[in-house]
């Protein structure tokens, strides 16, 4: 208890610094912010001694957590290339990608943890499967998480938890989700005769229970439910809804989502999407080393598409929804002293997360608004204070249903419980690599993904603070600040 | 609520009879009329804005994109009628859109969320003085719905909240039907609850909407229909999902929401007749036999013994609803407006009706809270004793945003409860009138426990113990040491006087009585008893609790049996008198059943169990003496329970009770013959069905009548809904006090001096009604 205790003590105080920090780091980096800080007292204060306070703060917080590397597999549309691999296959790979890619050793990570969906229930902890798969050490615990599409997003926000507090000074975090194949189930009727059967000794009883057995139902499967559990819903169908209550028109959707397939196209193009690392498949004529659902449409071809999930007055299509996709990925977190020791040069600082959740019906997808705010607010920044944005695209209309609620005076006051709203984003910093929506959204490991884009875009761009933030099924939400190691 | 388009009727009727005289009509008219030039120079500037309808104060008018949206909006209301002055526009605005050239399409809709039309006002019907009048109100509701079906614009109705009787039926006339799936949207005809029938169209046009079995149903029985299952049979073309807030709060989202859906459809049907769907082979082979007169009129056979069955024959309106259809399928459409018509002024002089109006004003008000606001709001209930009451109870109150504690002093007891509240929520979610999550919700707020922890968190404690005076007083003693000073006691007791129970409390003002009815899931009545003692704060509360469990509320005073168990023991010392005279249990049965009651007077007896009747005649007999009865009852009752005849729930009682074994089938119990035997009366005259209903009726009618006298209860509203809510008293005849007014209060007066003369002074009329007699006056003005 004691030992916790002087943990949370140090977590608050670490909090503390932080804020501070990043509120002076805010007024001195950028021009608009010192504007937008007038208001707040004390950061003025800090900031007349900040650039002398910069170094000593991050020192003083002793436990820093630095993202070194990530990468994935290509993302691949479920029922192409990946189809005859199982999950784990594309989380080992992920794991040796990784190895490869940050030159470790692969005795060097103290834990792994990965996020998954839907799980394959031979691998239900498909972290350990995968490592003991790569050939790490059989030294080395690993767990799974699943918490819908934040899932390897609460695997690195673990590590880096572990990482603060002193548990651990280098972890893998990862995510896989595998959508080529998922487990389908005899009814409940059927299971429960089958287990009966297993539970039986003489013939006759069983010769009974099998007679049970012969009823068509018994025999109808039941696939994973696609539905929300606690309201029933479809996640599109909220999605519809959700750009319906915002006003978002089914052209802006279709707009946004060319947008993204273009700037994907352009990123694969130009070679930003080096977290990438290409995958033979047994018995596949070619490495695959590209993701292969960008495809650039016209607005005319777009606007031809029926409606996918509200017939017939919904606005979102295919066209502006995520696929389902294979993929996993995975990054390695260390202490800022764990990677000065390897000579391992990190990318990022991850420095404060939130989660946080909201009515699983009407708000399912509004988590990154509710995360968004939230993290600034903590941080004591805003909107003007980050250089890069990524953003987990689950459909056009979540993503431009999010950001008219961060620029919505009316959702702050009522939802947010701000004075005002938190702001426009400006898309010439938003996703302008792609996103879920052109790149692919494999649930469990698109988490790293953001992660890595968002520290590779600072790196690219030269800037300093990346926010990501995404949505989740069963109405929850993340966002992540980062910044540029330097 | 109920069918609304007759108030309109009405007015439109009126209207056009002054049109051509009043001079405001006239300068409406020819407001209308001339527009054209005026208003196209208008629309021209300000973009589809007609300045003669700016005056309107029920409806809105816009338009977009060439479709006029009409929103219903009645002022000072919650919800919208289909009022007289909603119709004085709605008609004119209707004519003036059909010959607006500029207007395409027209989409009816309602600017409050929550209510489309919720039907007729029911005052105005009430004021139609004759026959004649109501056959006017029909035709004319008629005319206005053909006029909508006939129009050449494609109307949409797009429907959010309850569209019910003529709001239905307005619905029904348009060309395309779009509802939002909001728990509040609810479409029916409850007209037969009021002893009418849907009378603008509403038999005609679901006859031809739906299957014969189909339209039956949602006519003859009134219930609302959701709107997926609207849409599932075939009622609404399409469902429009109710969105979350936004950039505006979600009600007044989904209203534009709900437009903007509307309006694209109106547009597509303005180039676009609504495509017919094909029928399957399936569907084509149903029809084809449905269409068929044998099996139609198999169908409307079967659908008249169920009627009969169910009724006894007492209601006219599902016979007259039967009847009109027939005449339609027969003869064609004509013929069926006709006999609609004819039917709805038929049953609208029909005592029947009167008396369910009256019923449904008397629940409005009972379902209304007269007494106020508590100090507190109650959240947190603690109830006592899972039982079958205690778990229903339990059962009203977790999913009405109580925290319920339920209590006993076994853990066998309490898992019998929670069983009988589990299975009752579970038949919700199968009748998908709740979503799984919301069962586990729902019951989230029930712990069930056998120690009074938490207690000292109640707001109000419901004791559902058995009935004995010193249990529930020292239930009470021990929960005083525990429970907060504003906690209120409440006691579930049908007959133990409270403030015997409140005795040797701490705060006895503190002390109500709460008499719930058995299911109490499914029985509607309340009879909250106030003590001299109870505080006016405590009635607040406990009122308050009770309208929100969903109950009608009645507050009576604390006299031996308080009000509904009085009136069924005077009825039942007759039955037992009867029976005593010899008369078969089958017969009482029979007769009380005719003259309308669910369940005969003699079951009744096997129902509460002798063995609790037993309790109350000898506390009643006490207090009433020979007026309730003679010696002989009490001690009939003790023979009855000592030989363990304790009704239903023991399997005997008068009759036997075996599985399987239902209603008429079962035996008398020869043990009860025996016994009775021993208490045997001369009869007096030769026992008839009349005689039966008469000398039973005439002490219920008396006995309710003096509980109004002795201020038991406090008006002759409350006396009805008590006695038709907690008794089964026949609603058709509107209660007793409905009744005697009906029926004459001086007739039954003389029918009681008359009895009184051949049986005894337990006949004696009470003075109230003596003198009301006298005055030749009424309970209900």
């Amino acid at each position: 208890m004691a030992f916790r205790y002087s943990f949370q003590q140090s977590l608050i105080r670490l909090r503390h610094n932080n804020a501070h920090f990043l509120r002076s780091l805010a007024t001195n980096t950028t021009k608009s912010s010192t504007t937008q800080n007038q208001g707040q007292t004390g950061s003025q204060q800090t900031s007349s001694t900040s650039s002398s306070n910069k170094t000593k703060s991050i020192k003083g917080l002793g436990r820093d957590v630095v993202f070194i590397d990530g990468v994935r597999t290509p993302f691949l549309q479920s029922f192409t290339s990946y189809k005859d691999l199982m999950g784990y296959h594309l989380a080992r790979h992920a794991l040796l990608g990784l190895v490869k890619r940050t030159n470790i050793d692969k005795s060097l990570p103290e834990y792994c943890i990965m996020g998954t969906v839907i799980q394959e229930v031979k691998t239900s902890n498909i972290a350990r499967e995968a490592l003991l798969s790569a050939g790490f050490p059989d030294k080395i615990p690993a767990h799974t998480v699943t918490m819908a599409c934040i899932s390897s997003n609460a695997a690195i926000a673990s590590a880096a938890n572990n990482i603060a507090t002193g548990q651990n000074d280098a972890v893998i975090a990862g995510g896989v989700d595998f959508m080529s194949d998922v487990p389908i189930r005899y009814p409940r009727s059927m299971r429960k005769l089958l287990l009966n059967l297993n539970r039986t000794k003489s013939t006759p009883q069983r010769l009974g229970l099998i007679t049970k057995m012969l009823s068509l139902k018994n025999f109808v499967p039941e696939a994973p439910a696609i539905a929300e559990f606690s309201t029933g819903e479809i996640m599109g169908q909220s999605a519809d809804r959700l750009a319906a209550a915002f006003d978002v028109s089914r052209q802006e959707q279709d707009e946004y989502a060319q947008r993204s397939h273009k700037l994907a196209q352009e990123a694969t193009e130009k070679g930003y999407l080096d977290d990438i690392v290409p995958m033979h498949i047994p018995g596949a004529a070619d490495v695959v080393s590209r993701d292969n659902g960008i495809r650039i449409s016209t607005l005319e071809q777009m606007s031809k598409l029926k409606p996918a999930f509200i017939k017939p007055h919904g606005t979102i299509t295919a066209a502006s929804s995520s696929f389902i996709t294979d993929g996993a990925s995975a990054s390695l977190i260390t202490s800022v002293d764990k990677a000065k020791e390897l000579g391992l040069k990190p990318k990022a600082y991850l420095r404060r997360y939130v989660f946080t959740s909201q009515d699983p019906k009407d708000q399912l997808l509004l988590g990154p608004t509710y995360a968004t705010a939230k993290l600034l607010d903590q941080c004591g920044l805003t909107l003007n204070d980050i250089d890069v944005f990524e953003f987990h695209e689950a459909f056009a209309g979540q993503i431009l249903a999010n950001l008219k609620a961060l620029d919505s005076d009316y959702f702050a006051k009522t939802y947010l419980n701000r004075s005002s709203k938190v702001g426009e984003i400006p898309l010439d910093k938003f996703n302008k690599w792609g996103g879920s929506l052109s790149i692919g959204h494999p649930f469990g490991a698109t988490g790293v993904r953001l992660v890595t884009t968002a520290a590779n875009r600072l790196i690219r761009e030269d800037k300093r603070l990346a926010l990501l933030a995404a949505c989740a099924a069963g109405g929850q939400g993340h966002a992540m600040l980062i910044e540029r190691y330097q | 609520m109920a069918s609304a388009i007759f108030t309109s009727l009405i007015c439109r009727q009126q209207r056009l009879l002054t049109l051509t005289r009043s001079p405001v009509a006239i300068q409406l008219y020819t407001r209308l009329a001339s527009t054209s030039v005026q208003q196209q120079q208008q629309q021209q500037q300000s973009q589809n804005k007609p300045t003669d309808l700016q005056q309107l104060k029920n409806l809105k008018v816009e338009y977009q994109d060439g479709i006029a949206v009409v929103l219903f909006n009645q002022e000072n209301s919650k919800v919208n009628t289909l009022s007289r002055g909603m119709m004085d526009e709605f008609v004119p605005l209707f004519n003036h859109l059909q010959n607006d050239d500029k207007v395409k399409g027209i989409v009816v809709m309602s600017a409050k969320p929550g209510s489309f039309i919720a039907g007729a006002d029911i005052n105005m019907l009430e004021s139609a003085k004759n026959r004649d009048e109501l056959y006017k109100i029909s035709r004319h509701g008629q005319d206005v719905m053909n006029q909508i079906e006939q129009s050449k614009k494609p109307i949409v109705a797009a429907i959010f909240g309850s569209c019910l009787g003529g709001g239905f039926e307005v619905a029904l006339a348009c060309h395309y039907r779009i509802a939002m799936n909001d728990k509040r949207t609810g479409f029916g005809v409850p007209e037969v609850k009021l002893g009418l029938l849907p009378g603008a169209g509403g038999t005609q046009r679901l006859v031809q909407k739906l299957s014969l079995p189909d339209a039956l149903d949602v006519i003859l029985t009134g219930k609302e229909i959701k709107a997926k299952k609207a849409k599932s049979m075939g009622l609404v073309d399409a469902i429009v999902e109710p969105i979350g807030p936004g950039l505006h709060p979600a009600e007044e989202k989904n209203i534009n929401y709900l437009r903007s859906v509307a309006v694209q459809k109106a547009k597509e049907l303005t180039v676009q007749k609504p495509a017919k769907k094909e029928p399957g082979l399936i569907e084509n082979i149903k029809s084809k036999i449905m269409s068929s007169s044998y099996v139609q009129n198999y169908i409307l056979q079967q659908a008249q013994k169920k009627v009969m069955s169910q009724t006894q024959g007492l209601y006219p309106a599902p016979l007259k609803i039967l009847d009109v259809i027939k005449q339609t399928l027969e003869s064609g459409s004509k013929v069926g407006y006709n006999a609609e018509a004819d039917g709805f002024a038929d049953l609208g002089m029909t005592t029947e009706s009167k008396a369910l109006i009256g019923l449904f004003h008397g629940r409005t008000e009972c379902k209304k809270n007269k007494y106020g606001k508590p100090e507190k709001e109650v959240k947190n209930i603690g109830i006592v004793g899972a039982g079958l009451m205690g778990a229903g109870i339990a059962h009203v109150s977790i999913d009405k945003g109580f925290n319920v504690i339920l209590r006993d002093t076994t853990s066998k007891a309490l898992s019998r409860g929670y069983s009988q509240i589990s299975k009752g929520y579970e038949g919700y979610v199968k009748r998908k009138r709740l979503t799984n999550a919301e069962y586990d919700n729902v019951l989230s707020n029930l712990q069930c426990q056998s120690t009074f922890d938490n207690f000292e968190k109640c707001d109000m404690i419901i004791e559902a113990v058995f009935e004995d005076l010193k249990l529930k007083q020292n239930v009470l003693a021990e929960l005083e040491q525990r429970i907060p000073e504003h906690c209120v006691f409440a006691s579930n007791t049908s007959a133990l006087p409270i403030h015997q129970i409140a005795a040797n409390s701490r705060r006895p003002q503190k002390v109500i009585g709460m008499h719930y009815f058995s299911p109490v899931d499914k029985m509607e009545l309340l009879e909250i008893v106030r003590a001299k003692q109870t505080s006016d704060d405590t009635v607040r509360s406990a009122v308050s609790v009770g309208l929100k469990q969903g109950k009608v509320v009645i507050v009576v005073g604390d006299g031996p049996g308080f009000y509904t168990t009085r009136l069924i023991m005077f009825a039942g010392s007759e039955v037992f008198d009867l029976l005593q005279e010899g008369v078969s249990p089958k017969d009482i049965d029979k007769a009380t059943k005719n003259f309308g009651f669910p369940v005969g007077s003699a079951t009744l007896f096997d129902e509460i169990g002798i063995d609790v009747a037993a309790h109350i005649a000898r506390d009643m007999h006490a207090a009433f003496g020979e007026r309730l009865t003679d010696q002989s009852m009490p001690q009939l009752f003790q023979e009855l329970v000592a030989n363990n005849l304790h009704g239903r729930k023991s399997g005997q009682g008068l009759y036997i009770y075996q599985k399987g074994v239902k209603g008429g089938a079962r035996e008398i119990n020869p043990k009860f013959t025996e016994i009775i035997k021993n208490y045997s009366k001369e009869p007096k005259e030769k026992v008839t069905m009349e005689n039966i209903q008469w000398r039973t009726g005439l002490r219920f009618l008396n006995e309710a009548a003096r509980c109004l006298e002795e201020k038991i209860i406090t008006s002759p509203t409350d006396g009805d809904i008590g006695a038709v809510f907690g008794l089964g008293f026949p609603p058709m005849k509107g209660g007793p006090f409905r009744f005697i007014d009906t029926y004459g209060v001086s007739k039954i007066v003389d029918l009681m001096n008359n009895y009184r003369s051949k049986y005894g002074d337990r006949f004696t009329p009470t003075q109230l009604l003596v003198d009301m007699a006298k005055e030749n006056k009424k309970f209900y003005s």
